[in-house]
């Protein structure tokens, strides 16, 4: 292996003067809750601290723990040198885990728009709360963890060098379940700063913007000690993806909070800055979380599983700087005819409809990569599965722009079209890619020679498709049909529906989405079964390793 | 003569990568937001918006705590079919004391911008209660427990001093009075000169039904009452509000 550890250091694992650093930061993050939790204003705030205060002392323990285990001669898992994968195998496991929950609350939420007595008129499971839970839980939980476990991944083996940091990594993994955790509970407690995909409130802001730096900071440090000379094209995107999620996350957080016990804080911007400000950070959630982090892991694992190049560095770079520069200033385009400028609006469709350029080089380079080695889609399914999201993310950067066009989103704003426009995004690129890679990491990590059953994953493909298609074509049906209803006049020049009339046609169609979840949830239950039996080293009977497979060849494929 | 530019001179080093990175991703959202913020004509000239009285303000905080704002929007566009369904478009002044906004991205039920004075209270609290016993037709769920639970407003000044921190023009008088102001607002043929001098337009009365405890459902009543309902659109032209 091509990688080295410090010489001379105290031995991997005991309290070194970092580690006393961390535990003693831990402590006082301790007491500062402790106090907060003593003049907490209101019940979630209290019950936050008590979860931070838990937190914080579980992570001193787990330093001593390890300290302990260390000098009284116990296994050590981790050395030091090599690779630091243990927590890529934690963020892959967290993948599996949020997946499935976000997955499960989807369909929850589906199901109560089709049937409305689900809500069970409870504060705790109304479709208000748990509809943020979901977003969230997908977004951040679900494809945070994939985000954050690949690019630990693919920046040790694109650099040749071991993770910086000894702490640090873990730091970022189990500080980012803590806000997942602090999050989510705080939904169903109605805590939220009711801005779409950033509802967590501030003193979740400030713990994240923590994580984050540190995140970034381990990135950094890790490329700064690469023993490549280049740094290889999915860095560039991981790392757009870091620092711009840093940028928006702080720019649309900015609140004032009631009292510094209070979970409640009002948004510093009014009205339609607040509103032009949250859709800057709404719509390049899209473009740097759920597109730059992932297109970094498309150009790490689908040039590694067909074992071919990446298709064009030219395209990459042209790709790259496009892409950044165009996303972000495409957000006024969800705030159409609404009391924003004009111009703003104008510029939001413009630089919409540029971003299909960009975007389709990022698919183009992804599917070309695949030049001689097409045969693979037929004989491979987790090659299928990372060949058909590049396709979806290329039918949902050309449906983007479309509907950005004024004409078209003053149709299709407002109604489900625009889920179903997300969801085959996130379905059919975020959550395939995101599958695929995992297919791919599962017997890296742990060493195994193949995955338990490649024809599970045929299922999980097709099951997972199959649902996808259901979705979004229920969502444009439902869409389109909802918003010529709102917009029909009768012969005498009245609207002809009433608002009622609209929503009951939307019944078949919701009933429809729900099943198209139960099934994509179902692929994903079935991948979380093939992943547990090929960590647990079986190799399903009836479909036998070829003995001419010399043994061991492909036990580090990275190399 | 500088040498030919090559990109492998970004690729090599990760700290340029980063700041050119980060310059590239500034430059949109600063042209975007910062004039928004400059130019004086994005907020209309317009009469009647003012900040939110304690009680509607504590009602907003439970629109926004349920979660109402994933179904509902508050913006009416400047199209024919809206404005015939919903009423006058909405300007920018009518949101400029929101913090944080609430235009919303999803009509899974109607837009609420002018739902104020729509509806009787009396409908409010059914619907709240049990959307279909009113509207057969509806998929929101059933919010019985605001009625019964009491609106939790001992720190409501707390909230109006951050809102003043932000910039709405709350007066130390206004806080002062936030929690006298939300007691009397919430009270039928209580002594409301005072709020109504305050608050222009308020509308103070029972509004749950339930003389006997100042519920969630009184606030939130009070504020889907009132959104929509403080500019006088007939004392303006169109013409008033083109950019």
């Amino acid at each position: 292996m091509a990688v080295s550890s410090a010489p001379g250091a105290t031995p991997p694992g005991t309290m070194t003067s970092a580690a006393w650093a961390v535990a003693g930061a831990l402590i006082a993050g301790a007491v500062l809750f402790i106090a907060i939790a003593a003049k907490a204003q209101d019940a979630p705030m209290a019950a936050h601290a008590w979860l931070f205060v838990f937190a914080f002392l579980a992570g001193v323990m787990a330093l001593g723990q390890r300290h302990f285990n260390v000098t009284h001669g116990g296994s050590v898992a981790d050395d030091g040198t090599g690779y630091a994968d243990g927590v890529v195998k934690a963020g892959a496991i967290a993948t599996l885990f949020w997946g499935v929950a976000g997955f499960l609350v989807g369909v929850v939420i589906a199901f109560q728009l089709a049937f409305p007595f689900l809500n069970l008129d409870t504060a705790f499971t109304n479709f208000g709360r748990l509809r943020p839970l979901h977003t969230s839980a997908v977004i951040f939980a679900f494809g945070g963890n994939a985000l954050i476990a690949t690019s630990f991944y693919v920046v040790q083996r694109t650099s040749r060098t071991r993770l910086a940091g000894d702490i640090a990594p873990w730091f970022v993994f189990w500080g980012y379940q803590l806000f997942i955790v602090i999050a989510a509970t705080g939904y169903l407690m109605g805590v939220t700063q009711s801005k779409e995909y950033a509802e967590p409130e501030w003193y979740a802001d400030i713990w994240l913007t923590i994580v984050w730096v540190v995140y970034l900071l381990v990135f950094l440090a890790t490329l700064a000690k690469r023993k490549e000379p280049h740094i290889y094209v999915a860095n560039w995107f991981y790392l757009a993806f870091i620092v711009t999620i840093a940028m928006l996350h702080i720019g649309n957080n900015l609140a004032i909070p009631e009292t510094w016990t209070s979970s409640k804080s009002y948004a510093l911007f009014p009205g339609v800055q607040d509103a032009l400000i949250q859709w800057w950070y709404g719509h390049n959630a899209v473009g740097f979380f759920l597109t730059a982090g992932f297109l970094g892991m498309m150009y790490y694992f689908i040039p590694k599983r067909a074992e071919r190049p990446v298709y064009s560095y030219r395209l990459s770079i042209v790709h790259f700087w496009s892409l950044i520069f165009i996303y972000i200033w495409a957000g006024p385009h969800h705030l159409h005819f609404t009391a924003l400028p004009d111009w703003a609006q104008t510029l939001g469709m413009t630089f919409s409809i540029m971003l299909w350029m960009p975007s389709w080089g990022g698919m183009i380079n992804g599917l070309m990569t695949l030049s001689g080695a097409w045969d693979k889609l037929r004989t491979d399914p987790v090659i299928r599965m990372l060949v058909v999201s590049v396709a979806f993310y290329g039918m949902s950067t050309f449906e983007g722009p479309v509907m950005s066009v004024k004409a078209v989103n003053s149709l299709s704003h407002y109604t489900d079209w625009t889920i179903g426009h997300v969801h085959s995004g996130a379905l059919g690129w975020v959550g395939f890619i995101s599958f695929g890679a995992i297919y791919c990491l599962i017997p890296w990590l742990w060493k195994r020679e193949r995955l338990y059953s490649l024809a599970l994953v045929s299922w999980h493909f097709w099951i997972a498709t199959i649902g996808i298609v259901l979705y979004i074509t229920a969502m444009w049906v439902s869409g389109i049909l909802q918003g010529l209803m709102w917009r029909a006049y009768d012969a005498q020049g009245f609207l002809e529906y009433s608002f009622a009339e609209t929503v009951e046609a939307m019944h078949p169609f919701y009933v429809i989405r729900a099943l198209g979840g139960v099934l994509f949830l179902t692929g994903a239950l079935i991948m979380v079964y093939n992943c547990w039996m090929t960590i647990k080293g079986r190799v399903r009977e009836s479909e036998p390793l070829p003995a001419s497979a010399p043994a061991g060849a492909t036990l580090q494929p990275a190399e | 003569m500088a040498k030919k530019f090559s990109h492998a001179t970004i690729e090599k080093n990760s700290i340029l990568l980063l700041v050119l990175t980060l310059v590239v991703v500034a430059i949109g959202g600063l042209v975007e937001i910062v004039p928004t913020f400059l130019i004086k004509s994005t907020i209309e000239d317009v009469k009647g918006v003012r900040p939110y009285s304690p009680l509607e303000l504590a009602g907003r905080n439970i629109y926004i705590r349920e979660g109402c704002y994933n179904c509902h929007s508050q913006m009416v566009r400047s199209l024919r079919s809206e404005v015939e369904r919903y009423g006058h478009y909405s300007l920018a002044a009518e949101s400029k004391y929101d913090h944080p906004f609430q235009w919303g991205s999803k009509r899974t039920g109607p837009d609420l911008a002018r739902v104020g004075g729509k509806y009787s209270d009396e409908w409010h609290r059914l619907h709240m209660e049990d959307p279909r016993a009113v509207v057969p037709e509806s998929v929101m769920p059933g919010y019985p427990f605001l009625a019964q639970t009491p609106l939790d407003y001992r720190n409501i000044e707390g909230g109006l001093r951050a809102l003043a921190a932000a910039g709405v023009p709350y007066s130390a008088e206004e806080i002062e009075n936030a929690r006298a102001d939300l007691e009397a607002q919430a009270t039928l043929d209580a002594d409301t000169e005072g709020l109504m001098q305050r608050y222009p337009k308020a509308v103070a009365r029972d509004f749950d039904g339930n003389p006997k405890m100042i519920s969630e459902l009184d606030a939130l009543v009070a504020y889907l009452q009132m959104l929509g309902t403080l500019v006088d659109f007939n004392a303006y032209e169109n013409t008033d509000f083109t950019q």
